[in-house]
C-alpha cells in the first residue's frame, strides 16, 4: 500500500488481531482484524453502533477484549493498561482538564514523562504553534471555543509524541466549516509528524478526504479496508457499495464478468454473483439522454450545486438516480422521455 | 406585559416573606440565648459571661472540660473530614468510572444513615466499641468512626454533585492516555475539579460534628457538646454562651459554604452546596429550660 507521509518511517505499525468484544448479547468486536502500516492515517468508518469506539477503545486499553490480540511496533500490548501504550487521543467529548489553562493541558503528558520545565514549555509552545493557538496558551477551556478546544486536545495528544494517535470522532460537535478546516489541519499535522493513526468517524466524506486507507465496518467486524478510491469504484461487498456514496440498485442478468443492464452492458467487479443479480451501479455511471422512445421516464431533476440529479423511472418500474452536469440539467423536465445507459464502468453485482 | 410584572413582584414579595420567616425561626432561639446568658436575676445586664469567654486562658483553667472537649471535637472534625473523603472520593469516582451499574446501590448505602435514630447506631456500635475501647486506648477521638456513617449522606450528596458537574470519565480516559497512574488521576484531575465539592462536603461534617451530642454522651465520651450539656448544670450561663458561639460558627461556615470558589467554579460550587441544618445544640434546650 502507499504511505503519504514523507515521515512515516518514524511511525509504528499496529495489529488488531481476531478481536472479540461482546456486551451481553451484542457482538460488539467479533474477530476484528486491523492491520495499520508505519505512519498510515486509517479511518473506521461504519454505522452507527457497528464497533467502532469499541475497536479503538481496545486499541486504546480503555476497553479489554474478550479474545484476540494487539500489537503496537510489534510489541503485544494487550495486557498493558492504557497509560503504559504511549498513545495519544483525542475524544469526541471535549476532554480538556477545566482546572488547567490550554499551556498546562499540553504540558501534562509530559509532566507525566518527567521531562523538565524548560523541555515542557518548549515543546508545549511548538504545539500549539502547530495547532495554531500560540495566542490562546494562557486560556482555561471554558474560554475557548470547541474547535479551539479540540484543537489543544490534538495538541496535547501530540506533544508526548505518541507511537499511536487515537481519534474518536473529534470533529462531530462542530460546525461543518470547522469541520472541514479542522480535519485537513490534523491531516497535514498528521503528515507532518508521521504518526500511525486511527480515526473513526461516521461521515464518510471525513473519512474519504483525509484517509490513507478507509476500513469499512459492519456489525463487529471489518468489511473492506482499502484506499478511498479503491474503495468506492471496487466496493467489495453490497454493504460497502451502499454505505460509501450513492448507489442504484438494479436488476439484471449476469454472464462471465459482465451484466446486462438498463439494455447495455457492464463490466462486473471480482466478487460479483452470478445469474439473476442485482447490479450497483453509481449515478455517475450511467448516462441520460432526452429520448422520446426511451426506456425510462423521468420523475425529477434537482441542482446540487457543482452537479445536478435527475431521478429517472426505469420501464421496468425501478427507480434511477443519475448525476449530470449542472448545465444540462434544464434538458429534463418531469415526465420527459428519456434514455438510460451504463457507461461501461466496473460494477459490483449481488446474486438475487 | 403587566401582568406579568405583577406576577413578579407578587414573587418577590413571597420570596421575602419566606427568607424573613426561615431567618426567624433560626434567629429567635438564638436571641433567646443572648438574651439569657446577659440577664441579671433583679433586671439589668451584664456581659461578664461574655468577658469570661473571651480570656482563652481562663476559661481553660477553670473549666478544663470543656477545653478537653473542645479539643476532642477539633480533633474530631479533622478525623471524621480526612476519613470521610479518603473513603468517599476515591469510591464514588471509582463507581463511576468503572461500576455504574452499582452507582444506586452506593447511593442507597451512603444514605441510610439517614434513615437510623442516633440512639439506634449507637445501640449497633456498642459491641464495635466495646471492642475498640478494650482493644486499643478509651480515646474519644474513636468517636470519629461513628461520626463517618453519620455525615456519609450529606457528604455524598455534596461530593455526587459536584461529580456530575464534570465528565470524570473522559477527563480520566484523557489522562490515563497521557500516561498518568491512577493514583495521579485521582489526586491531579478529579480532586482539582471537586475542589468546591470536596469542601462543601467538609464544611457540612464539621457543621455535623461540632454539633453532635447523641452518640458522645451515650458512649459517655466527652466532646463539645457534652461538655456544655455537663457545664450547664453547674453554669449555665457560661454554657449557652459557648453554645451561642458554636451555633453562630457553624451557620458562617455553612453560609460560606455557599460562596467558595464563587469565581471561576461559580455556579458548580452553588450546585454542590447542599443544605444542611446542623444537629440542634443540647445548649439551645437547656437555655430554653432554664
Ligand atoms: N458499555 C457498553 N455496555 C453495553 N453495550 C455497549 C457498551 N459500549 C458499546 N456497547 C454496544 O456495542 C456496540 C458497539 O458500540 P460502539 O460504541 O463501538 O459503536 P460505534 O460504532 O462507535 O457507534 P457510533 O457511531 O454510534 O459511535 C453497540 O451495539 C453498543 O450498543
Ligand atoms: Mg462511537
Amino acid at each position: 500500500m502507499t504511505v503519504a507521509s514523507p515521515n512515516a518511517a518514524r511511525g509504528v505499525a499496529v495489529e488488531l488481531i481476531g478481536l472479540r468484544r461482546t456486551y451481553g448479547t451484542v457482538n460488539a468486536l467479533d474477530s476484528f482484524d486491523l492491520h495499520l502500516a508505519p505512519g498510515e492515517f486509517v479511518a473506521l468508518l461504519g454505522p452507527s453502533g457497528c464497533g467502532k469506539t469499541t475497536a479503538l477503545r481496545c486499541l486504546a486499553g480503555l476497553e479489554d477484549p474478550d479474545a484476540g490480540r494487539i500489537t503496537i511496533g510489534g510489541r503485544d500490548v494487550t495486557a498493558l493498561p492504557t497509560n503504559k501504550r504511549d498513545l495519544g487521543m483525542v475524544f469526541q467529548a471535549y476532554s480538556l482538564f477545566p482546572h488547567m489553562t490550554a499551556r498546562q493541558n499540553v504540558e501534562f503528558g509530559l509532566e507525566m514523562r518527567r521531562q523538565d520545565k524548560a523541555t515542557r514549555a518548549k515543546r508545549a509552545g511548538d504545539m500549539l504553534d502547530l495547532v495554531g493557538l500560540s495566542t490562546q496558551a494562557d486560556r482555561y477551556a471554558h474560554q475557548m471555543s470547541g474547535g479551539q478546544q479540540q484543537r489543544v486536545a490534538l495538541a496535547r495528544a501530540l506533544a508526548i509524541s505518541p507511537q499511536v494517535l487515537l481519534l474518536d470522532e473529534p470533529l462531530s460537535a462542530l460546525d461543518a466549516k470547522v469541520r472541514t478546516q479542522l480535519r485537513d489541519e490534523i491531516r497535514r499535522i498528521q503528515l507532518e509528524v508521521g504518526t500511525t493513526t486511527l480515526f473513526v468517524t461516521h461521515d464518510q466524506e471525513e473519512a474519504l478526504a483525509v484517509a490513507d486507507r478507509v476500513g469499512v465496518m459492519r456489525a463487529g467486524k471489518l468489511e473492506q479496508l482499502a484506499a478511498p478510491l479503491e474503495l468506492y469504484a471496487r466496493p467489495a461487498s453490497a454493504f460497502v457499495a451502499d454505505f460509501i456514496g450513492l448507489t442504484n440498485r438494479l436488476r439484471g442478468r449476469a454472464t462471465g464478468d459482465r451484466a446486462e443492464i438498463l439494455g447495455g452492458s457492464v463490466p462486473l467487479l471480482p466478487g460479483s454473483g452470478s445469474g439473476d443479480v442485482e447490479v450497483l451501479i453509481r449515478p455517475e455511471h450511467i448516462d441520460v439522454t432526452p429520448d422520446a422512445d426511451g426506456n425510462a421516464s423521468v420523475l425529477s431533476a434537482s441542482f446540487l450545486g457543482a452537479h445536478g440529479r435527475v431521478t429517472a423511472t426505469t420501464d421496468a418500474g425501478e427507480q434511477v438516480l443519475v448525476q449530470v452536469p449542472s448545465a444540462s440539467l434544464p434538458d429534463f423536465s418531469p415526465g420527459q422521455r428519456v434514455r438510460l445507459t451504463p457507461r461501461g464502468d466496473a460494477a459490483l453485482a449481488v446474486a438475487l | 406585559m403587566s401582568q406579568r410584572a405583577a406576577f413578579r413582584r407578587k414573587q418577590t414579595l413571597f420570596r421575602w416573606v419566606t427568607v424573613t420567616a426561615v431567618l426567624a425561626f433560626f434567629v429567635l432561639p438564638l436571641l433567646g440565648m443572648l438574651d439569657f446568658t446577659t440577664k441579671v436575676r433583679r433586671g439589668g445586664r451584664t456581659l461578664a459571661t461574655w468577658r469570661t469567654l473571651s480570656h482563652v486562658s481562663e476559661i481553660s483553667t477553670r473549666y478544663p472540660a470543656l477545653k478537653e472537649g473542645f479539643l476532642a471535637s477539633l480533633g474530631l472534625c479533622v478525623i471524621t473530614v480526612v476519613l470521610m473523603l479518603a473513603l468517599l472520593v476515591p469510591t464514588m469516582t471509582w463507581v463511576r468510572l468503572r461500576l455504574p451499574g452499582l452507582s444506586r446501590t452506593v447511593e442507597f448505602i451512603c444514605l441510610l444513615p439517614l434513615t437510623v435514630p442516633a440512639i439506634v447506631l449507637v445501640v449497633g456500635l456498642v459491641p464495635v466499641y466495646a471492642w475498640v475501647f478494650y482493644l486499643f486506648n478509651e480515646s474519644t477521638l474513636w468517636l470519629a468512626l461513628a461520626y463517618v456513617v453519620l455525615v456519609l449522606p450529606y457528604a455524598y450528596r455534596a461530593l455526587d454533585a459536584g461529580l456530575r458537574a464534570i465528565d470524570v470519565k473522559t477527563l480520566s480516559e484523557a489522562a490515563r492516555s497521557l500516561g498518568a497512574s491512577w493514583f495521579t488521576v485521582m489526586w491531579r484531575i478529579v480532586l482539582p475539579n471537586l475542589r468546591t465539592a470536596v469542601l462543601s462536603a467538609s464544611f457540612l461534617s464539621v457543621a455535623l460534628v461540632l454539633g453532635e451530642f447523641t452518640i458522645a454522651n451515650l458512649f459517655s465520651r466527652r466532646n463539645l457538646q457534652v461538655a456544655m450539656y455537663q457545664l450547664g448544670k453547674s453554669d449555665a450561663k457560661i454554657s449557652v454562651a459557648v453554645g451561642l458561639v458554636s451555633l453562630v460558627f457553624a451557620f458562617v461556615v455553612l453560609f460560606a459554604m455557599s460562596f467558595v470558589g464563587s469565581g471561576r467554579g461559580g455556579r458548580r460550587a452553588r450546585r454542590a452546596a447542599a443544605p444542611a441544618i446542623p444537629a440542634a445544640s443540647p445548649a439551645a434546650a437547656a437555655a430554653k429550660e432554664s
